[in-house]
């Protein structure tokens, strides 16, 4: 009876050849229908089920009001990123599994209710603005992924004169160049800096921190806080032999080349990314998945994902697991590459792996895989991408003396996202390893709440 | 991220070297002798490294030398004084280390001498004798030649053709000078991947540290994405965050020249589009 509604895409037969969004996401009819579902619980623990804490009960009567301005305010009280984070956030682990319908196995689709408002609010064109940079005290927010985006925001909603520095050309980090275009288009995360940039943030492109200059030289003209939220982008690479054979990629060139550099779109745009016919992908997680469909849209005629574990244990949401599987990714388990054979100019030729059998659970608590001698077969491919995560980037965090670090290069950080050096916040992967967009941001709106707190003591005169 | 001159340094009709002279007073300020930038001709463009051949902290300017051999150089080769590049960023990679290392011999080839000369006039600073080898395929492309012999105490030219200097390869002349005598504490080379290779092996018998300054393929620049990953020592290291100076001895050759070849049918693609 309360059974939510069908979200559409674009036919199976045209997503193998465009980059095109998947999910056409709710008509105003569906999102009203969807809206009329929710029971507006008292206790709402959908919000609870929000890392950002957004108000989902009110912003889904709001919508049920027609009130799509009011909906979309109420939204940007508790997140800056709303049609990110409408696409891209597990809600099914999050504010859905929390509402009371999940019981009846159909949650109200919030994410898809959430997407619906951010974008009626591009196409009405007005964007809510508020600038008011009012307090003449200097922020500088290293690295403009999630993280990034909204500390800045939330600190120039505070009036705070914030600076978000970004190494690439455009802002945005695992944004831009990541989550491939068919799951999160560029315009909308476009829309979204622009959004933040209305709120008086100044984002300087272009610019390594660490490098085109130190996070001392900026203490020195005048920045009295930092965040910093680099993410954890440095590709972990298999170890085995053959992976610097032609044709094999981390994916996050791999992504990079397709989705900053808009590699699909070669020779108009001009970085080129090769694909064969046969592409096999190492991992289990929503890059492997995004590498996979990218690389199916790129023209690869048999695309594969091979995994450690099982369908079970994979980390990659199950909305892009069927999608995947619905365009002919095949998806192969309890398989991990041994060895990348080349062919006799240097390019990828096959690669030969393992099967696995389930043992014991491990730290992570799925259970490991435990490699079966004597099962080595043989796969052909010409394109191997290797996505099985990523580590911390050294190149700012290391060479800040007195930073705390842990065992594996992340930054650590106090319960207030405080590191070792009291004026330098950190949040996102590069305090806690590869997680979600919505984790990052989190992190980011405690840490802007803390720093405000830190500069509202450390420059009581400045007020 | 201004053009603020231009100069065609070398053309033979095949081969076209220009120097730029480009704005930008932040990487002015921080750029020391081995580092390279990151520059996008536009926003359609590709992210491709190059050598900081020189920065001018007071007047906030750098110099780049380009050789044009792909179609982004080749764009680049097409842009003026009062053009803006879309994008630029750096100082990137690790300096050079410069010290006093007693005598150094300094190898260049190509377009490879631009690079080379920043090294050179730091490490002659520094105190260090210098013997300089500069090669080409022909005497228009020895290119910045007075600049370096000014700077060497003892210079070598060669050309493939023999237009200019000893008839033959760098190679050569220092295989010739380590026979009589090969008390020196360096060689520091950059030049094509083959003549790199060849240098290494020379030097390797005389146990003389050996250095080459790598240009791979790169996209960030800094250590995101992998593109740049060479097999070093038996382990994978980035151009651009681990170097772009590795001891040549420890540096997989093969494995880095079979990685250059990796888009070189796109690239064909590329330079065969009409361009407008």
């Amino acid at each position: 009876m309360n059974e939510g509604g069908k979200i559409t895409k674009i036919p199976l037969s045209e997503r193998k050849a465009t980059f095109r969004e998947v999910s056409l996401g709710f008509t105003e009819k569906e999102a009203l229908k969807e809206a009329q579902r929710c029971l507006q619980c008292k206790n709402a623990p959908c919000i609870k089920g929000c890392p950002a804490g957004i108000d989902v009960r009110e912003f889904i009567r709001l919508i049920r009001n027609k009130d799509y301005r009011g909906a979309i305010n109420k939204i940007k009280e508790a997140n800056n990123l709303p049609g990110v984070c409408g696409r891209v956030c597990p809600q099914e682990e999050q504010c859905q599994l929390a509402c009371v319908l999940n019981k009846t196995g159909s949650p109200i689709k919030i994410g898809y209710l959430e997407r619906f408002v951010a974008d009626w609010e591009l196409q009405t064109g007005s964007i809510a603005s508020h600038h008011r940079v009012s307090k003449d005290i200097k922020v500088a927010v290293i690295g403009s992924g999630p993280a990034g985006l909204t500390c800045a925001a939330d600190l120039s909603r505070e009036g705070f004169s914030v600076y978000l520095f970004e190494g690439l050309h455009i802002p945005g980090g695992v944004l831009v160049y990541g989550i491939p275009e068919f799951r999160l288009p560029k315009d909308i995360v476009e829309r979204e800096v622009s959004y933040i940039r209305s709120l008086g943030v100044k984002v300087i492109t272009n610019f390594v921190v660490g490098k085109t200059k130190t996070l001392d030289d900026l203490r020195r003209e005048g920045f009295k806080a930092f965040f910093i939220s680099v993410g954890a982008g440095f590709p972990r690479f298999l170890g085995i032999p053959g992976e610097n054979l032609n044709g094999v990629y981390s994916a996050n060139e791999f992504l990079t080349r397709v989705n900053l550099m808009k590699g699909y779109l070669f020779p108009e745009y001009h970085t080129p990314v090769r694909v064969g016919q046969k592409t096999i992908v190492i991992g289990g997680g929503n890059v492997a998945f995004d590498c996979a469909r990218s690389a199916l849209r790129l023209g690869c005629s048999e695309v594969k994902i091979i995994y450690r574990r099982t369908k079970r244990e994979m980390p990659a949401r199950d909305e892009e697991i069927d999608n995947a599987e619905e365009e002919g990714i095949i998806l192969e388990f309890l398989v991990s590459p041994r060895e990348i054979i080349s062919d006799r100019e240097g390019n990828v030729k096959a690669i030969m792996c393992i099967r696995n059998k389930l043992g014991e659970p491990d730290s992570s608590g799925r259970r490991r895989p435990v490699p079966q001698e004597g099962s080595e077969f043989v796969m052909e491919a010409d394109t191997i991408i290797v996505a099985i995560g990523t580590a911390a980037n050294p190149l700012l965090v290391s060479n800040i003396e007195g930073l705390d670090l842990n065992s594996r290069g992340y930054i650590k950080v106090n319960d207030r996202f405080q590191t070792s050096i009291p004026d330098i916040f950190a949040g996102g992967d590069i305090v806690s390893g590869s997680a979600t967009v919505i984790s990052a941001i989190q992190h980011a709106k405690i840490a802007a709440k803390e720093i405000v707190k830190f500069l509202h003591i450390s420059n009581p005169d400045k007020e | 991220m201004k053009i603020l001159s231009k100069e065609i340094i070398a053309d033979t009709g095949d081969t076209k070297i220009t120097r730029f002279t480009i704005f930008s007073p932040e990487i002015a300020q921080k750029s020391r002798p081995g580092q390279f930038v990151i520059l996008m001709v536009s926003e359609k463009g590709e992210r491709i490294p190059l050598t900081l051949v020189d920065a001018d902290e007071k007047k906030g300017v750098i110099t780049l030398i380009v050789q044009e051999v792909g179609y982004t150089t080749r764009l680049l080769g097409r842009m003026n004084p009062g053009d803006s590049l879309y994008s630029l960023v750096g100082p990137l990679g690790h300096p050079t280390l410069i010290e006093n290392y007693g005598r150094v011999i300094m190898v260049g080839g190509g377009v490879g001498i631009a690079e080379l000369l920043p090294i050179a006039r730091a490490l002659k600073q520094k105190g260090n004798t210098i013997y300089s080898i500069l090669g080409a395929r022909t005497k228009e492309l020895l290119i910045l030649r007075n600049e370096v012999a000014s700077l060497s105490d003892k210079f070598y030219l060669t050309t493939n053709d023999g237009s200019l200097g000893e008839k033959g390869f760098v190679s050569m002349v220092l295989e010739r000078i380590l026979s009589e005598d090969s008390d020196f504490q360096l060689v520091y080379c950059v030049g094509p991947l083959p003549m790199m290779r060849a240098i290494a092996e020379i030097t390797r018998p005389f146990g003389i540290k050996t250095l080459v300054c790598l240009n791979t393929i790169m996209l960030d620049g800094t250590g995101m994405c992998g593109s740049c990953r060479l097999n070093y020592d038996g382990r994978i290291k980035f151009c651009c965050v681990d170097g772009p100076d590795f001891d040549a001895h420890l540096v997989d050759f093969e494995d880095l020249m079979n990685r250059q070849k990796r888009f070189l049918e796109e690239e064909k693609k590329s330079l065969t589009k009409p361009t407008c």
